[in-house]
């Protein structure tokens, strides 16, 4: 049923509640160089959208347009739209605090990145930026972040822990507990499970799983299994164009472009 | 087909009040962060420029009256006698020996310490020397002072009779390994930052470590050795408190270092141990010899620069 | 036959080799010697000179004609309130500096001239900043030979210390631990303040302890702004028995420190006074070395702990 929205739509005209984000003619430099052309395409709300293709393809670059991390670093510049609902808003608009969408769009790395603080303190950092101090309602959210990450039964007796000392894969659970701590509306995966061995792996994906339902989600992945195995819609990029855009089961079955189709069958990257 | 549809709807929709926009409290707050920051990165050209305004404007005053020529080719300085001459000669040959002695001292020790830690010592020997002469290198100087005084120079007496109480060469000596830890680290910094695989190709080739040391390693680590050594040649320029208490204060034309002679910087520490009143030729000429320390070491600076900038490597 | 003979001869060049690297490993180890020989020499020098004067009274007396009753409370007393000063003035600075030009500088022209500057600031002989000391602080501000003059003055001598020690620190951390902040919303200062100052804390600790360890032993600059060498008085009390219980008159009191007073003891003719400079030489070795070697364990712990 909701793999079919998209065909729904486009029988009855489309129903705007359906889109979290509209990308829009999207171009992106560094310096001179020019990693993403002309990219139009949609995030739908509360479901999962992953980017797939060869590496240096753009969709890393991609992702981490939606929460403006290109603005940390001189040189770069975007041209294009996309376009944040419901406010309606081009994110990318100079007018825009690049730390307010941040505030809205959390990131889960590629490598997992905790700071070298407690447990209790990697999950609280993006509520205390948001100058919450109280500490029950620190408490409460820290709590909620931590089991809707699947980690809470592995740490709640020692949250004042190092999170240094936690494996990889809790790690990397830590990373998604922090960022789903302060509700964000959308969450970026870029490659999560890549520098995680194969149960972790698991683990993560059947958590991408769960939160399906909860928040937007879209995700790098350089695994195509993992592509089909956790997304609704996937996008095939290549050489920093959007190739081509559709239900992840319509991508895998019967990809309508020739491209894809020989990415997808091993026969090309 | 699909970006169609999404232009079209972009279309239909219409603009709404934003969430999004700057909070200027919060960029104020950062903007006011940053420049303060930046204001104490700025106070170190600050201090360049005050340390360069002040030699200079004192030794001006001291320029009005002497001029630059005797300054540079008089063979006497006795600013502070009756019959005053202002040659910085003297004070120049002084600083030249000392640090000549220190540096026959320090550079081919250095080396061959760094040499031996970086290519020769096996790790345990190397965690346990790098700290111990990083610690040799945290003694005061004024201690090596009172070691080269009551010290090494009673020793050299034994070796040579005609050695006097204050002697360049003791003086040089002790200052020589002194710096001995400076120059030792910094070699070995720069060859540990050689490539493992640009030694294991001479190793591949039969060559031997203390082949691939000065053959390979050395002239890749150029421009880091070069660095080291100016740092050396700085240090025993600029050292006072050894040259101060061992060497005399005595301004003497001489290239022999079993003689005793005053550093530029030995005679500014004599004229600031007396009383002399500010504006006075005296208190000028401390200022002019700081002058030229500065000049000389800034020299050696710029050629340490340009070396460095010639012989940068690549990795 | 032929390739016996070259096989004969390729051995007679390895062992050649090898000689000579045996004779530099025995060079290298002859090197190190020497180093460490001159350490234990001087240290056994002063230990023998110096420890019959090594007494409580030694720490409790001021200096005295009488070298055997001649002691050195307003040296200590001195040394620690100048380090106070030159460790709140240089320390806070130096951070900040280290901060913008690792975090906030733009790369251009002018940043790299801060960069230069500081580098070479590092290599000025520390008689030239007392020079400066001398006449900007002594003279155009008129401090006069104070407690707080010198401060400055050391402060300014370990600024570049700070300055580098903080970059250094700061630079270890991995870039994917700012992104993690500023992905969360943090803006630039809150990443500053709440990540990379804390996790680069022990190493900016590291060089500001080896930076006040190296300006307890700095002697030229003192000398150059003309503190006196005998203080037989201590500077007044920083708290006060009335309202508001704190005065800053010690800033602007004359002073001696424990290189000043060593100084002034080599300078001597009379071998007694001699045993008086062995004795504070002594105890200012033991401080700096202490000092050191602090930091040194400090950062060693801090590499063991934290692997990024």
């Amino acid at each position: 049923m909701v793999k079919n929205s998209l065909v729904e739509s486009e029988a009855s005209g489309i129903s705007l509640d359906q889109y979290k984000s509209i990308v829009k003619n999207l171009s992106f430099y560094y310096g001179n160089f020019n990693a993403l052309k002309n990219i139009d395409m949609v995030l739908h709300e509360k479901q999962v959208t992953a980017l797939i293709g060869p590496s240096g393809c753009g969709k890393s670059t991609f992702l981490r347009c939606f929460n403006r991390m290109h603005d940390l670093y001189p040189g770069n510049r975007y041209e294009g739209d996309i376009v944040l609902y419901p406010d309606n808003e081009n994110i990318l608009s100079p007018y825009v605090d690049p730390i307010e969408v941040r505030m809205r769009i959390s990131m889960v790395f590629q490598k997992p990145n905790p700071f070298p603080k407690s447990i209790y303190e990697n999950v609280a950092y993006g509520l205390r930026v948001r100058g919450i101090k109280k500490r029950a309602m620190l408490d409460e959210k820290v709590e909620d972040a931590l089991r809707n990450a699947a980690l809470w039964g592995e740490v709640k007796d020692r949250l004042n822990d190092l999170a240094f000392n936690l494996s990889g894969g809790q790690q990397q659970r830590l990373c998604i507990a922090r960022a789903l701590a302060t509700d964000p509306e959308i969450l970026l995966f870029d490659e999560p499970t890549s520098a995680l061995d194969p149960i972790a792996t698991a683990s993560i994906e059947e958590l991408i799983a769960d939160l399906k339902n909860k928040v937007t989600i879209l995700i790098v992945t350089h695994n195509m299994q993992q592509a089909a195995r956790v997304s609704d819609y996937t996008a095939y990029m290549y050489l920093g164009r959007l190739i081509e855009f559709d239900i992840t089961d319509t991508i895998f079955i019967k990809p309508k472009n020739k491209e894809t189709e020989d990415y997808i069958t091993g026969r090309f990257g | 087909m699909y970006s169609k549809n999404v232009k079209s709807t972009c279309e239909k929709i219409s603009r709404s009040t934003s969430n999004l926009q700057y909070s200027y409290k919060r960029h104020i707050k950062e903007k006011v962060i940053e420049l303060l920051l930046f204001l104490a990165a700025f106070f170190s050209i600050l201090i360049t420029f005050s340390i360069v305004f002040m030699l200079v404007k004192e030794s001006f005053a001291f320029f009005q009256q002497v001029s630059i020529w005797e300054f540079l080719t008089d063979t006497q300085w006795t600013p502070l006698f009756n019959d005053a001459h202002y040659g910085i000669l003297p004070l120049i040959s002084g600083t030249l020996v000392s640090s000549t002695v220190a540096l026959l001292v320090a550079l081919p020790l250095g080396t061959t310490i760094a040499i031996y830690l970086s290519e020769f010592a096996s790790y345990t020997v190397r965690e346990i020397t790098k700290p111990f002469l990083e610690l040799l290198g945290g003694i005061p100087t004024i201690v090596y002072g009172y070691f080269a005084l009551l010290f090494v120079t009673p020793l050299l007496q034994i070796i040579f009779p005609d050695l006097p109480g204050f002697s360049l060469l003791s003086a040089g000596l002790v200052m020589g390994i002194m710096i001995i830890p400076y120059v030792s680290s910094m070699t070995e910094d720069a060859m540990r930052s050689v490539p493992m695989h640009l030694r294991e190709g001479s190793y591949a080739m039969g060559a031997t470590r203390f082949q691939t040391a000065i053959r390979v390693v050395m002239p890749a680590a150029f421009s880091g050795i070069a660095a080291a050594y100016i740092l050396g040649i700085s240090r025993a320029v600029g050292e006072t408190m050894v040259v101060a208490i061992a060497a005399g204060m005595q301004p003497n034309l001489t290239w022999n270092p079993m003689e005793q002679a005053a550093t530029i910087t030995a005679y500014i520490v004599q004229v600031s141990l007396g009383d002399l009143p500010h504006g006075s030729i005296g208190y000028q000429t401390i200022f002019a010899a700081g002058l030229t320390l500065l000049l000389i070491t800034l020299i050696f600076n710029i050629l340490g620069h340009l070396l460095r900038k010639r012989y940068r490597q690549a990795y | 036959m032929n390739e016996e003979k070259k096989l004969e001869e390729l051995r007679v060049v390895i062992a050649r080799h090898r000689r000579w690297d045996l004779i530099f490993l025995i060079a290298g180890v002859l090197a190190l010697m020497i180093a460490l020989l001159t350490f234990m020499a001087l240290f056994t020098q002063m230990l023998i000179d110096g420890m019959p004067r090594l007494s409580w009274d030694f720490f409790t007396s001021f200096p005295s004609r009488r070298p055997e009753s001649a002691g050195i409370l307003s040296a200590w007393v001195g040394t620690t309130l100048v380090m106070l000063v030159t460790a709140i003035s240089a320390v806070p600075l130096g951070i900040a500096a280290g901060v913008y030009l690792e975090e906030y500088a733009p790369k251009n022209l002018f940043t790299e001239l801060i960069e230069i500057n500081v580098t070479n600031l590092a290599g000025v002989p520390s008689i030239i900043y007392g020079l400066l000391a001398l006449g900007l602080f002594v003279y155009q501000l008129g401090l006069g030979q104070s407690i707080l003059a010198a401060g400055l003055t050391l402060a300014l001598l370990i600024l570049p210390i700070v300055i580098v020690a903080t970059r250094e620190a700061i630079r270890t951390i991995p870039i994917v631990i700012r992104e993690g902040s500023y992905a969360l919303g943090a803006t630039k200062w809150e990443t500053v303040a709440d990540h990379l100052l804390p996790y680069s804390a022990p190493g900016i600790l590291t060089g500001v302890i080896i930076g006040l360890a190296r300006a307890i032993g700095e002697t030229a600059p003192i000398i150059t702004i003309g503190a006196l060498t005998f203080i037989a008085f201590l500077p007044p009390s920083p708290i006060k028995n009335e309202f508001p219980f704190i005065s800053f008159e010690w800033l602007a009191a004359p002073f001696t420190v424990m290189p000043i007073q060593m100084f002034n003891w080599v300078s001597r003719p009379e071998e007694e006074f001699q045993s008086n400079a062995a004795a504070a030489g002594l105890i200012l070795v033991v401080m700096t070395l202490a000092m050191n070697a602090l930091a040194i364990y400090l950062r060693y712990r801090m590499r063991k702990k934290i692997k990024w």
